[in-house]
This record gives structure tokens, sequence and C-alpha cells, in this order.
């Protein structure tokens, strides 16, 4: 059913470190990677070799630059994938029940074999975090790995999302939410992980650490070297006079 | 958002037969046997086949029924029964008039009321979505009822009312487009609440996540086109509102009010095609087009 549960027993999902992430993409290709062989439809590609290549990714890393008022630019790359949001209006709008927010772990699924391939979700979604699937025409989107953080026959440190557990650089945790002293509750308060859109009255359940304030540069570096003067003096001077004087 | 024919097709053709059915179902104009049979058989094409158009869009349309499932929620799911039931009993109210010659009023009423709560529903799929600044403001279903009323009227021969619903629309039009214009940056969304970054900076998109387009920028970051937005408009209103009504005013022949609705039709689908090609959906932020 459609409708949203009012209260998840529990709230898994994703804090994603925007100060550590270094923009590997290594969380996109595992992601791609675990989830074309395991739940639901393959992730096909269209013209994967050829002039246009497209396909179908649950987990796509922007980067954007950020320029402070004083100071340098700072590059900050942004992975972004469903944040498993607990006003989800990407399940309400669906006609089938295709969608759905389940009860105990508040994980945003789709049913594949309900999905009419309205693209209607998608539309309601504001983070793109759902793609119709260009060859199964049905839609796409995070499961948060449902099929391997529950999965006994994979050894105790695999049970987690294949993003999380791929990122060479420590970037994503995951963990639940309704628990206020998990990892995720934790780094959520101690380092002010932010929402995105928060206009948009999703409420997403995933938080993103901003990026640590930077040293600030202007203050350590080396002293600007002296100005070349008009009158230098012996023979670089006489060259820049004659030189000037030709 | 990416204008694609079939929902264009859809929402102009069901929109024009929902408002036929509307003035049919109040007994205007009072029809009975082939006459009857021929004004409706015209509202069912084009309501029906609206209705067709927009499962040629679906991804897999033979589970269609299934979207019967979830009218509790869902504003398609609720579309989904109100076409239904519109078609049923104006089916039994149609019967009556084609073949018994008589008009079973009540049942009438309730066709036509049933017709302007499918188009209600239809425009509530586009106006529920916060997602489009331009579709998410009251306006949009005010405007899809003026549009399929006027044309409604217009079809159904209502010389005398239709050149003013025409006007009552073109201006529920323009004031869509001016609210329209607005909407995204009175909608807060910026690249700056999309990232959460704002608190540092300035922000700016330096690299899309692939060099390629995917699902996303080809579906809802669509902008071929709104350069000519402008004239489109110009268009649109001449064709959907001005002509047919000046046609309407002069002396009645069927031959200039065939030409109303083709003019009519014509600029329905010129407004639908701009509905669509201008409406920005706020995840083009996050691809640094938006801006
Ligand atoms: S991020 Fe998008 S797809 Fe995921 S739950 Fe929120 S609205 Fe739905
Ligand atoms: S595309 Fe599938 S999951 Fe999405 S709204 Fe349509 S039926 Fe539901």
């Amino acid at each position: 059913m459609t409708e949203l549960p009012g209260e998840t027993t529990r709230k898994l999902g994703l804090v994603i470190d925007l100060d550590t992430c270094v923009g590997c993409h290594a969380c996109v290709i595992s992601c791609k990677g675990w989830n074309t062989e395991n739940y639901g439809a393959p992730l096909s590609d269209q013209d994967a070799y050829g002039e246009e290549p497209t396909g179908t990714f649950l987990n796509r890393v922007h980067s954007y630059e950020v320029q402070p008022d004083i100071g340098p630019a700072q590059l900050i790359h942004f992975p972004k994938s469903c944040l498993h949001c607990e006003d989800a209006p990407c399940v309400t709008v669906c006609p089938t029940g295709a969608s759905y927010k389940r009860v105990e772990d508040g994980i945003v699924l789709v049913n594949e074999t309900d999905c009419i391939g309205c693209g209607l979700c998608a539309w309601a979604c504001p983070y793109g975090a759902r793609e119709m699937d260009g060859a199964e025409k049905v839609m796409k989107k995070c499961t948060l790995c449902v099929d391997r953080i529950y999965n006994e026959n994979l050894p105790e440190e695999d049970r987690e999302p294949a993003c999380v557990r791929t990122c060479p650089a420590g970037a994503r945790y995951f963990g639940d939410f309704a628990d206020p002293e998990s990892n995720v509750s934790r780094l959520t308060r101690e380092r002010g992980g932010i929402e995105l859109m928060p206009e948009q009255g999703t409420r997403p359940v995933n938080r993103y650490l901003p990026p640590r304030a930077k040293d600030r540069m202007a203050e350590t570096q080396t002293p600007q070297l002296e100005s070349v003067g008009a009158d230098l003096p012996g023979f670089l001077g006489w060259l820049d006079r004659a030189l000037d004087r030709l | 958002m990416n204008p694609a024919a079939s929902v264009i097709a859809f929402t102009s053709l069901s929109g024009l037969g929902f408002g036929l059915l509307f003035w049919l179902g109040l007994g205007f104009p009072a029809v009975t046997g082939w006459v009857a049979f021929v004004f409706f058989a015209l509202a069912y094409l084009l309501s029906v086949g609206g209705l067709l158009a927009s499962t040629f869009h679906l991804g897999h349309p033979e589970r269609a029924f299934k979207a019967f499932t979830q009218w509790k929620t869902s504003w398609l799911s609720r579309e989904a029964w109100t076409s239904v039931a519109t078609l049923l009993v104006m089916a039994a109210f149609g019967a009556g008039l084609v073949f018994a010659g008589i008009a079973l009023a009540p049942i009438g009423w309730l066709g036509a009321a049933l017709s302007l709560l499918t188009v209600f529903t239809t425009s509530m799929i586009y106006s529920q979505l916060r997602t489009v600044p331009r579709w998410h403001q009251p306006l949009t279903p005010v405007l899809f009822l003026s549009l399929s009323l006027s044309g409604g009227a217009l079809l159904a021969g209502m010389t005398s009312v239709a050149p003013w619903l025409l006007v009552v629309a073109g201006v529920i039009q323009c004031l869509h487009w001016w609210r329209g214009d607005q909407a995204l940056a009175s909608s807060g969304t910026t690249l700056a609440t999309a990232t959460g970054l704002g608190e540092i900076g300035t922000v700016r998109s330096f690299e899309p996540p692939h060099t390629g387009g995917n699902y996303l920028t080809r579906e809802m970051i669509y902008v071929v086109g709104r350069k000519h937005a402008r004239k489109l408009r110009v268009i649109a209103l001449l064709l959907m509102v001005f002509l047919p009504a000046v046609l309407l005013l002069l002396p009645f022949s069927h031959a200039l009010a065939a030409l109303a609705v083709i003019s009519h039709l014509t600029g329905v689908i010129t407004s639908r095609w701009l509905f669509f090609a201008e409406a920005e959906h706020v995840v083009g932020l996050y691809y640094g087009k938006r801006t």
C-alpha cells in the first residue's frame, strides 16, 4: 500500500561525510555491480560502447565548487542516492502500490512486478533518486542493499550496503537513525549532519556531514616576493634600462 | 519536463472529451437519436482516445489495471476511477437519449459532475508535485478545468457562452504563465538548499556525475525549445482563445465552427506542450541546469 507508515520501528539510512569523500566513484561502481545481479531487474546500459552511452545507476557522484566570501574555492564531491525519506512523496503518488516504505526498517522499495512504469514517482522525488530502467521499463532505486544487510549467507562484515563496504575513504556510514546512540545518530549530532532540501518537506533519513572548516591558507603562505623595482642596481639594472631604450 | 507526445495528446484530447461530456450531461445541446449518437461518439473518441494514448506512455501497459488500487493516496489512481466512472455513467445517460429518446436527467447531472472531477484529478497529478514549482500552484486545476469547460462548450455548439468561457480560460492561462515564471524562485529550493553547502559560500556545479545523459536529464531536465517560449505563448493564445472566439461571434456556419474547433485544439496542444517543456523540475539544480 502506498500509504506511508505513521512511524517505522527503525530508520535505516546512510551518513555521507562530504569532508572525507574523495570523489573516486567506487561506491557508484560497487552499487551497480551488486544491484545489477541481485534484487530485482538488472541495471541495464544502452549503447554502452557507442556514441551516446547511458544506463541505470542508483547512486551518482556530483562535484560542486563552493566559493566562500574569504579564501580559496573548495571542491566538494557529492554522492547522491535515495535518502529513504520519512514523508516520501514518491510512495504516495504511486497508483499501483508498487512503491512502499517498510514499517520495520523504513526502507523505501519498489515491487517491480506491480510497477507499470508510469514514472510518476521519479517526478515526485526532488533528489533524482529514481531511474526508469531502459530495458525492463520498471522503476529502479536504492534498496539500501536490503539483500545484503539481512543476508546470513554473507560474512558479518559484508552485511552492510555495497557502497559503504567499498568506500576506500571511509566516507559512508550505515546505521539506524531511530537509535540515538547509533553511529549515524552520533555522527549527525556531533558534526551537524545536514538534511537536503528541507523545504521540500520530504524529511529525508540520510544525512550529509558538511566539510570541516579549512585551514586559512593565506596566513600560512610564504610572504609574497618583493616586486622587482625599476631601479635595479648593477648589471641587471643596466640590461633592463638598455632593453627599455631599444 | 520532457513534453512526451502521448501525455500531451492524452491531457488535451481527454480534457476536451470530458468537457463535452459535462455539457451533454447537463442537456446542452438537448439532442436525441442519431444526433445524440454523433455527439456522444465524438466525446468518447476524444476521452477514450486520450486515455489510450496515456497508456502508451507506460512501461508496462499490460499491468495498467493495477493503477486502480491506490485511490486512497494517489491522484493517478483516482483519475483511473473517475474516468471509468464517468464513461460508464455517461454511457447509461447517452443510451437513454440515443435509443429511447429520453433524458434521464439525474444520471446526466451525475455524469457531468464526474466529468469535471475527472479533469480535476488529471490536473492534480501535476499540481500535487512540489518538485515542479511551475505546476505546484492552485491555478493548475483552474486552468485545466477552464480549458475543458470552454473547449467542451465549443464542441457542444454553445455559441453564446463558449466565446466568453474561452476568454476566461485565456485570462487564467496568462495568470498561470505569470505565476509560473516566478514559481521556481519563490519555492525557496536552490542549489544551496539542494546540497546544504550554502552555509560555506556560493555553490556552483563543477562536474556532473557522468559525461552522457541519463533518465533524469532526458525526462526532467528538458530544455529544448525554451527559447521560442514567448512566441509559442502568443500562438497558443491566438489559436486557443482568440480565433475560436471571433469565429463563434460571426454568423454561424458549420465550416466556421469546425475551423474554430481545429484552431482551439491546436492551441490547447501548443499550450500543453509549453506546460511540460517550460516546467522546471528541481532535480535540475543538482545538474547545474536551473540558474
Ligand atoms: S529520496 Fe526520492 S526516491 Fe528516495 S524516499 Fe525520498 S523521495 Fe523517495
Ligand atoms: S513507475 Fe512504478 S513504482 Fe513508480 S509510480 Fe509508477 S507504478 Fe509506482
